[in-house]
């Protein structure tokens, strides 16, 4: 039978064996974190703490500035000795909270109900929106949000990326071998939410072992199937799961809601179902940290708000000199100016490259149009058009092949014999011009 | 510690991080490869004559290219292979007699005016090869036409003949070709070794088609723009190709296709120039519209034209429609077509 998959994509030599066989290990409590209150798509949190105030791990210390934002905890125990403004991984600067660890890992009061899924969906989603939970995948878009369609739009469906199609990670493979049931619990918790009784977990088939946890997991659940994917980035992309797994195509601009579709992260599955259970906030999360530039490439669990830099030597230092470190994937994560930045809810790996495997950027030539990107884009685009009007300064004509409609998952870059950065020159002309 | 890290650079640049090892190089020098075989054919039946007209074409186009580049300031780029690509199709393009001077006029057309003028790789409107032909053939029309025969010393042949299949075709007519050749057996079998006359590279359809095999099996080249050229070009043969032998009227269904197919430069065309990248049309929709279109004008040019070949100008003619045929066969966006229907 033919893998379930979508139209376009490439093959990206995938380097999970880097990290694949590293079980998930708790991350050093590091002295202090830095907890950024923009972690998440949407409006900013404001902060309710002050400085020199005593928090507990796990308490809240920012508020959702609106709809569509989540809360932030503090991940230990300690003093608030700062709240100001630090680098993000994308370079910008976020405001936010500085905690003095006391090392005492002092929880505020969680309480274990067993009896979680008799909660009506109402409390569930209370409960879901006070952890303050986004989606781990790496865009971090509050699931809160997700979980709220308009009556218009009902949502039938419910799936579990588990593709993990970024070449290099592995912290959701490490979830889904070593948490099966949990994540299938989280999945229960969100089908109860939503009324409905169709959910799925979609896993490249790169990942057989996976594969086979997941099912034996959901053997007692009727209602759960485990969809296998062919192993094809961006597999893991919302739209691209949503056709495999169901065959369903949102349309242009459109959101998975408008195909009655809900996609949450298998990572985001687990706090899920902490969050139902424990009533734990999102504090802590896998954190794959890997590349050829790193001596002992883990999966680690880290506390939102530790620095790469804390990571990076837990791991062992570089490996000679590195070139680049990324947050997040080799083809969509972001390269840091500095390792003084933290770890949020969104932060799905730490890569780095060492200095002789940077590809240098400026040494790009002419596209010589042969049409590589228009054959393996998953959105339908002509990329190389795209990047020949952008830079070319016709951004207005750019929109005319449908500009804003990449979500920029490089698989046009990676595959280009011209080396063109497309994805920079995409950006450029987006934010040159409007939808 | 801080201090350490704070002395390292780190490198910042836009996603992707990562990229395939694809070059623009590696294919151009690839398909300079491919072609090998019908270079060694081209040399085995016409000598070192040949061997000397593709090298100068080959020398002076690459020269032409760094000339230029070095003199407009430019980046010197002839380790890309498009250089020697160019002047390699045009040396194959060539009969194996002309003067020395012929490959380099064509090659300072091809490179300079055709390819550089127009922007360099990339933004050259024409095949640069074609033009460079093109502009000899009609140039020098008696030298580009003069057919030797193919003789390598150690091929014994007779054939007094000094036109090729397809001028003997159009002139002379199907049963003279094969009165030539015997029978049509060893027509087509002298006609896949490439042991008749013609340009230097275009005579030896089975070394084409390994060439154009590891083109395909690499990807370098879709079936695209070759079957629809081809099968355009066989279907008009047979259809249009036919003669009553008596009246010299056209019969309809009644034509060789396989001759077509293998005379003329029409697989050197079909999988090596046509599929050019850079004048092409990108879409695959847009590239089988070209590949008809190529067919179509070759065999009209060949049935009803002054000329006995077509695959030139048909190619060219094509060249021009590449853009507009992009723009009107615009990739289907993702999700786009389940609009069209819900509007229904």
């Amino acid at each position: 039978m033919a893998l379930a998959t979508f139209k376009g994509g490439i093959h990206p030599p995938d380097k999970k064996e880097l990290s694949k066989n590293a079980p998930i290990t708790e991350a050093k409590s590091p002295q202090r974190v830095v907890v950024p209150l923009s972690q998440h798509l949407g409006a900013p949190c404001k902060p309710i703490v002050s400085i020199g105030q005593e928090v507990k791990k796990g308490e809240l210390i920012g508020e959702p500035g609106g709809f569509v934002s989540a809360p932030v905890h503090s991940s230990v125990s300690g003093k608030v000795i700062a709240i100001g403004e630090f680098p993000n991984a994308m370079g910008r600067m976020v405001n936010s909270i500085v905690i003095e660890n006391d090392g005492k890992e002092e929880w505020t009061s969680l309480k274990d109900n067993p009896d979680y899924l008799k909660l009506s969906p109402e409390e569930l989603k209370e409960k879901i929106k006070a952890a303050g939970i986004v989606g781990m995948g790496g865009a971090a878009f509050p699931t809160m949000v997700k979980l709220s369609p308009p009556k218009e739009k009902p949502i039938d469906t419910v799936i579990i990326n588990g593709a993990e199609c970024e070449p290099y990670l592995t912290a959701d493979y490490r979830l889904m071998l070593e948490r099966p049931s949990d994540i299938i619990e989280g999945l229960k918790v969100l089908m109860k939410i939503l009324g409905i009784n169709k959910g799925f977990i979609g896993i490249e088939n790169n990942k057989p072992d996976a594969v086979e946890k997941m099912k034996a997991a959901a053997k007692n659940e009727p209602n759960i199937k485990v969809c296998e994917l062919e192993v094809k980035y961006p597999q893991g992309a919302e739209k691209m799961l949503i056709k495999a797994v169901t065959d369903r195509e949102v349309p242009p601009r459109a959101l998975p809601m408008d195909v009655g579709v809900v996609v949450q992260n298998v990572g985001t599955a687990v706090a899920v179902y902490e969050a139902a259970r424990y009533g734990k906030p999102l504090i802590e999360r896998v954190v794959t940290v890997t590349g050829e530039g790193i001596n002992k490439p883990s999966n680690l669990m880290v506390k939102i708000g530790t620095m790469i830099s804390d990571l990076i030597e837990q791991c062992g230092g570089f490996k000679g000199e590195a070139g680049k470190v990324v947050s997040g994937g080799p083809m969509m994560g972001f390269a840091v100016s500095t390792l003084d930045v933290a770890v949020t809810k969104g932060t799905s790996g730490i890569l780095v490259i060492p200095e002789e495997g940077v590809t240098h950027a400026e040494d790009f030539g002419p596209c010589i149009r042969c049409g590589r990107c228009i054959d393996i884009c998953a959105m339908g685009l002509m990329p190389s058009m795209l990047s020949i009007l952008s830079e070319k300064g016709r951004y207005e004509e750019a929109k005319e092949y449908n500009l804003f409609d990449c979500f920029e998952c490089g698989s046009c870059a990676f595959v280009c014999p011209s080396k063109r950065p497309i994805v920079q020159l995409i950006r450029l002309a987006k934010s040159q011009t409007k939808p | 510690m801080e201090a350490t890290k704070k002395e390292h650079e780190l490198i910042v640049t836009v996603s992707p991080h990562i990229k395939s090892e694809e070059t623009t190089s590696r294919i151009m020098w690839s398909v300079n490869i491919s072609l090998l075989p019908a270079v060694l054919m081209g040399a085995y039946f016409f000598g070192p004559k040949a061997v000397i007209t593709i090298a100068l074409s080959i020398i002076s186009a690459v020269l032409a290219e760094y000339v230029f580049q070095k003199g407009m300031n430019r980046k010197v780029a002839i380790n890309d292979g498009s250089a020697f690509l160019t002047g390699l199709l045009l040396g194959m393009n060539l009969p194996a007699s002309v003067p020395f001077y012929i490959p380099i006029i064509g090659s300072f057309v091809a490179v300079v005016i055709t390819k550089q003028l127009f922007g360099g790789l990339g933004f050259n409107v024409f095949n640069p090869a074609l033009i460079g032909r093109a502009f000899l053939l009609i140039s020098f029309p008696k030298l580009m036409t003069i057919w030797t025969t193919p003789e390598a010393a150690f091929v014994a042949f007779d054939a007094k003949t000094t036109a090729t299949p397809l001028g003997i075709l159009k002139e002379e007519g199907l049963s003279k070709l094969i009165e030539i050749f015997g029978d049509k057996i060893n027509l087509y079998m002298e006609l896949l070794k490439g042991h008749r006359a013609g340009s230097i590279g275009e005579t030896s359809a089975i070394a084409l088609l390994i060439g154009a095999a590891f083109l395909l099996f690499r990807r370098y080249i879709t079936w695209h723009i070759p079957v629809s050229f081809l099968g355009t070009a066989a279907l008009m043969a047979w259809v249009f190709g036919g003669k009553n032998p008596e009246t010299g009227n056209m019969l309809f269904f009644t034509g060789d296709p396989i001759i077509h197919l293998l005379s003329g430069g029409i697989l050197l065309g079909a999988f090596f120039m046509a599929t050019d990248y850079v004048t092409c049309p990108s879409v695959k929709k847009g590239q089988i519209i070209f590949g008809i279109g190529c067919g179509f004008l070759t065999m009209l040019i060949r049935l009803k034209g002054g000329f006995p070949e077509g695959v030139m100008f048909a190619i060219l003619i094509m060249n021009c429609f590449a853009p507009i045929i992009d723009r009107g066969f615009k990739t289907n966006i993702f999700g786009a077509l389940k609009i069209k229907e819900s509007k229904k």
